[in-house]
């Protein structure tokens, strides 16, 4: 039998898509936040969710825990909590040309998760043209990690993904 | 710590989150702007997922009932809700105006809460607090929209709504026996501390929108001891009907 590392474990991870943006994984979305393989070869993995009434985490619970279970691990446990509160700093690189490739602009990077300012949600690039002569139109969108905006160079309507 | 004074705190900020929540949905289709509609709803669900985790924590760390059996099971008499939150939505003034106040409120408060003593509470507030910029962001665009850059119209409507709003708006800040140890404890700040920086976050938004701060008014308290309006029972019954047939249903 292969031996389980935490980086098998998160290779395993990237297989596990967030239903919402099914073009990103967990992994990449930032929301895994510890894997521990435990001398026994049990597996805890800690998820934290986007929003905190994010209504797919018990899906993303179920499929994490069954592909560590596809490793041929046998005990796996999954947490969900806010010990590492999620922040859309969290995205990997990789996450954000994957939300960029669903049609969603990414966040800015780095952003200041305690400013109020939502300046910044003006003039966020346009995923279709790259244009920054957009305007936000609403912070809430289809879903609640999301925002919706409008560009002035394409005229075309583009939903953001938004900072937190 | 006193568990008592903790879980006083956590049942009637997870009472307002959940009826609150339950009056925002009731925008869901029938928002006066598609983005409004999606805007109420988003936040309804923010807010249910608010009063989720509220009611996780009393679960877990206090012996409480879970969830589930916390936000559908209980009585009128044993919910912590302020008047404010179970007023009916009335028209969109009252709606806007009710959401810019409690969310404000809610916002000060959180933010507080980050500090808490209580470290699950604590944690939960750094994640809830990046979540109501939006709220209060939402809230204070239309706001000075309706107010100083709408019609003569909108901005009497908007003026009526927080007059009426107000008396009960105080209200939010009702003070329990809990809220001296909450202090000495370091758990929370306390109901007034946290009024004095609701009514200093408010006040330049609501001079931007050319609305004037109700005079000195009666705050209608009550709704922190199990007394509520006429309107909390049939919201109860109707937000409770499905989960009541077969509280043992798997979804």
């Amino acid at each position: 039998m292969v031996s389980i590392t935490t980086e098998s474990v998160l290779v395993a991870l990237e297989d596990v898509c967030d239903p919402e943006i099914p073009t990103i994984s967990v992994v990449d979305m930032g929301i895994i936040t510890d894997v521990v393989v435990h001398d026994t070869g049990s597996v805890r993995v800690t998820m934290t969710p986007t929003f905190v009434g994010c209504p797919a985490i018990d899906v993303m619970k179920h499929d994490v825990e069954q592909a560590v279970r596809s490793l041929g691990v046998g005990s796996v446990e999954v947490l969900v909590n806010f010990d590492v509160p999620w922040s859309t700093n969290r995205l990997t690189e990789k996450g954000r040309a994957a939300l960029l490739k669903h049609g969603l602009a990414p966040p800015p990077e780095q952003f200041d998760t305690l400013a109020l300012e939502l300046d910044v949600l003006n003039n966020v690039a346009c995923p279709y043209c790259g244009s920054r002569k957009t305007t936000l139109k609403s912070p809430f969108g289809p879903t609640l990690c999301r925002s919706l905006h409008y560009c002035n160079s394409c005229l075309q309507a583009f939903e953001g993904f938004k900072p937190i | 710590m006193n568990t008592e004074a903790c879980q006083d705190l956590l049942f009637r900020m997870a009472d307002d989150e959940l009826i609150l929540a339950h009056r925002h949905s009731e925008w869901t289709g029938l928002g006066p702007l598609l983005e409004e509609d999606i805007a109420f709803s988003s936040i309804a669900q923010d807010k249910l997922g608010h009063a989720q985790a509220l009611y996780t924590i009393l679960h877990e760390h206090f012996g409480q009932a879970d969830p589930d059996t916390l936000a559908f099971m209980r009585n009128e008499i044993d919910m912590r809700c302020s008047h404010f939150v179970e007023l009916p939505n009335g028209e969109y003034d009252f709606s806007l105006i009710r959401h810019f106040l409690f969310d404000a409120a809610e916002y000060m408060r959180w933010t507080a809460l980050a500090q808490s003593s209580f470290e699950p509470l604590a944690k939960l507030a750094v994640k809830i607090r990046g979540e109501l910029k939006y709220h209060v962001y939402h809230a204070q665009t239309w706001v000075k929209q309706l107010g100083a850059q709408g019609s003569e119209e909108s901005h009497a409507r908007m003026q009526t709504a927080l007059r009426e709003a107000w008396p009960y708006a105080l209200g939010m800040f009702e003070q329990t026996d809990a809220d001296a140890s909450l202090i000495a404890e370091s758990v929370f700040i306390g109901e007034s501390e946290v009024c004095q920086q609701w009514l200093a976050f408010i006040t330049p938004t609501l001079q931007e929108a050319n609305l004037v701060l109700p005079e000195q008014s009666e705050p209608v308290y009550g709704g922190r001891k199990g007394y509520h309006t006429e309107h909390l029972q049939p919201l109860l019954t109707e937000m409770t009907e499905v989960y009541r047939i077969d509280p043992s249903a798997q979804w």
